[in-house]
């Protein structure tokens, strides 16, 4: 298993793809950083809470899109290359392969949004000297985002064994994104305003919202309602739902997606 | 112990059966050749071998051990076709991978990577390989562990005729230490002079599994004999012998094995009209042709 994660690890160093994606999620980071600290002196809030809810709506898009582009190819395009008949040749299970590149992958994932808030509380501290602030909410964005991107590590990974070819994998991947990141906010959004305030509001919307990783990352990142300068939409929502059950959401959800694409990699037939 | 033994072996997807009850058995230390068009079953049944993909029905092992275990798939080494490795890769970090993934020092994976004659470009990008050096990346980690079964789908495709040859020395060593050799190709004639045994597979079934020479006295082609005629002698030699003239000077005639000797003895009688002879048994190539040919689907062939 580590074997595989090793491997992995030398051909994401090598993978230009990586790069640029790790480079852009730093660089929109900072620029996020940046802006967002203009305005925080006068109101009086922690310029972290700032830059950390700026940070959770760009991760909210970014992160599943890196993990699904990370491995969508994982399965799929060692069938095509024809280097899966040869690793299962090896004395090497189908799970101890699979969970070596999740691995491998995940900290790849985690070395992006790493370097990415390690920026953050860096710009943050040398741009606000002075100011009393509490980097919490960068270590709590650090592992929900790990959570979030494994979810969709494990989706990527399922669609790459469901499908043989690299190039529909890819194109499947984006759907899956499409769906869980923004369709489904906004198909919930239509129901809440047909709904108009109904049953549909008070009971099954927050359990809706707590289902898709995505929203339970949101909701989890946003400030508390005490401090909730920036409320959206979305602050309502979690006054119905405690947090914990976005938590669970959030950790049962890489465990689910990693089982459910073992469980396809189990029947495929390099 | 045979070291592979496959019995009523079936392969069926939906409707469509690929592999038709085939069994075969292989001693330690024995080169076969699997042939067969283009989708005769070949690479499913060695997939089957590796318990890659698994069976519809029938069973095979490996020296005692069922294939896809753990203990089975440290005795055998595989060459899938066409297969290419991550690009980004260096020949050498692929092959350390394999190693450590076979418990095997780093060192014998050098070894391996220098005999099959990659020393020069261990270091750089598998990318830049071409598709021969890919091909012996693809025969190096086959050898790793000293394995006891080796099976190689389409081996020498890509490969130049050197590098054939230096590849046929290298399963020449492994059969000499009784690593019992599979291969399937297309490459008829080199396999004629290297192979111990030939296994035919046509639309799913074993249409042939016997030594070249067996198959040749079972088949019972024609064998083929050219004479070059000295000068203008041609037509003379044609109109006796009732050949047929291919050239100027050359004479193509066909017998049976049995009436080889007589028709020598009638050629050494015009021997001051030759300058040549060259006679030539069905080919690999030919006896594949006949064994393959439909007409054996129907059982009119007993499968030897």
């Amino acid at each position: 298993m580590f074997e595989v994660a090793k491997l992995e690890l030398l051909i994401a160093k090598r993978n230009l793809w990586v790069a640029i994606s790790i480079t852009l999620m730093v660089l929109f980071t900072l620029v996020l950083t940046l802006a967002g600290s203009a305005p925080t002196g006068t109101l009086g809030v922690d310029p972290i809470i700032i830059a950390a809810t700026s940070i959770t709506t760009l991760s909210v898009y970014f992160v599943p899109l890196l993990a699904l582009l990370l491995s969508f190819d994982a399965i799929s395009g060692e069938i095509e290359r024809g280097t899966l008949a040869l690793s299962l040749t090896y004395p090497l299970s189908r799970a101890e392969i699979l969970f070596g590149k999740f691995l491998a992958q995940l900290a790849v994932l985690a070395v992006a949004i790493g370097l990415a808030l390690l920026l953050t509380a860096i710009i943050s501290l040398l741009l606000n000297k002075g100011v009393s602030m509490s980097f919490t909410p960068l270590i709590w964005l650090f592992f929900t985002s790990i959570l979030l991107g494994a979810s969709f590590l494990g989706l990527g990974y399922m669609v790459s064994a469901l499908v043989r070819q690299p190039s529909v994998a890819s194109g499947l991947a984006i759907v899956i994104w499409l769906v869980l990141v923004i369709l489904y906010d906004i198909g919930l959004l239509g129901a809440l305003v047909a709904d108009n305030g109904g049953f549909f509001t008070k009971s099954i919307f927050p359990w809706l919202l707590v289902f898709n990783p995505a929203d339970a990352f949101r909701l989890l990142n946003m400030p508390d309602i005490a401090n909730n300068v920036l409320s959206s939409g979305l602050g309502a929502a979690k006054s119905v739902t405690n947090n914990i059950y976005s938590f669970i959401s959030l950790l049962l959800w890489p465990a689910i997606s990693l089982l459910l694409a073992w469980l396809v990699f189990r029947k495929v037939e390099p | 112990m045979s070291a592979l033994i496959v019995e009523s072996v079936s392969k069926q997807y939906g409707s469509h059966r690929v592999v038709k009850n085939i069994s075969l058995k292989i001693e330690a230390g024995e080169r076969v050749a699997l042939l067969g068009h283009n989708g005769a079953g070949k690479t499913t049944l060695i997939k089957m071998m590796l318990g890659l993909v698994p069976m519809s029905s029938g069973t095979i092992s490996m020296l005692g051990e069922i294939v896809g275990s753990r203990k089975a798939r440290k005795l055998s080494g595989y060459l899938p076709e066409n297969v290419a490795f991550h690009g980004s890769l260096t020949g050498r970090e692929q092959m350390h991978h394999f190693a450590a993934l076979k418990s095997i020092a780093k060192k014998t994976a050098d070894e391996i990577l220098e005999r099959v004659g990659l020393s020069h470009a261990i270091d750089r990008r598998i990318g830049t390989y071409s598709k021969g050096m890919r091909q012996r990346v693809g025969l190096a980690q086959a050898l790793l562990g000293k394995p006891k079964l080796v099976l190689l789908d389409e081996p020498t495709s890509g490969l130049d005729p050197i590098s054939r040859h230096d590849f046929y020395d290298i399963i020449e060593e492994l059969s000499g230490g009784g690593t019992m050799v599979l291969i399937s190709s297309h490459a008829l004639t080199e396999l004629e002079t290297r192979m111990d045994r030939v296994a035919i597979m046509s639309n799913g079934q074993m249409v042939a599994n016997d030594r070249i020479e067996n198959l040749r006295q079972h088949a019972n082609l024609p064998i083929r004999i050219n004479i070059m005629a000295s000068d203008k002698s041609a037509e003379l030699i044609a109109k006796n012998l009732n050949g047929k003239r291919i050239n100027g000077h050359i004479v193509e005639l066909f017998c049976n094995g049995d009436e080889k000797i007589n028709l020598l003895k009638r050629i050494s009688n015009m021997k001051e009209k030759i300058s040549d002879i060259d006679i030539a048994p069905a080919s690999l190539e030919e006896l594949y042709r006949f064994y393959s040919a439909p007409k054996n689907e129907e059982g009119e062939q007993s499968n030897v």
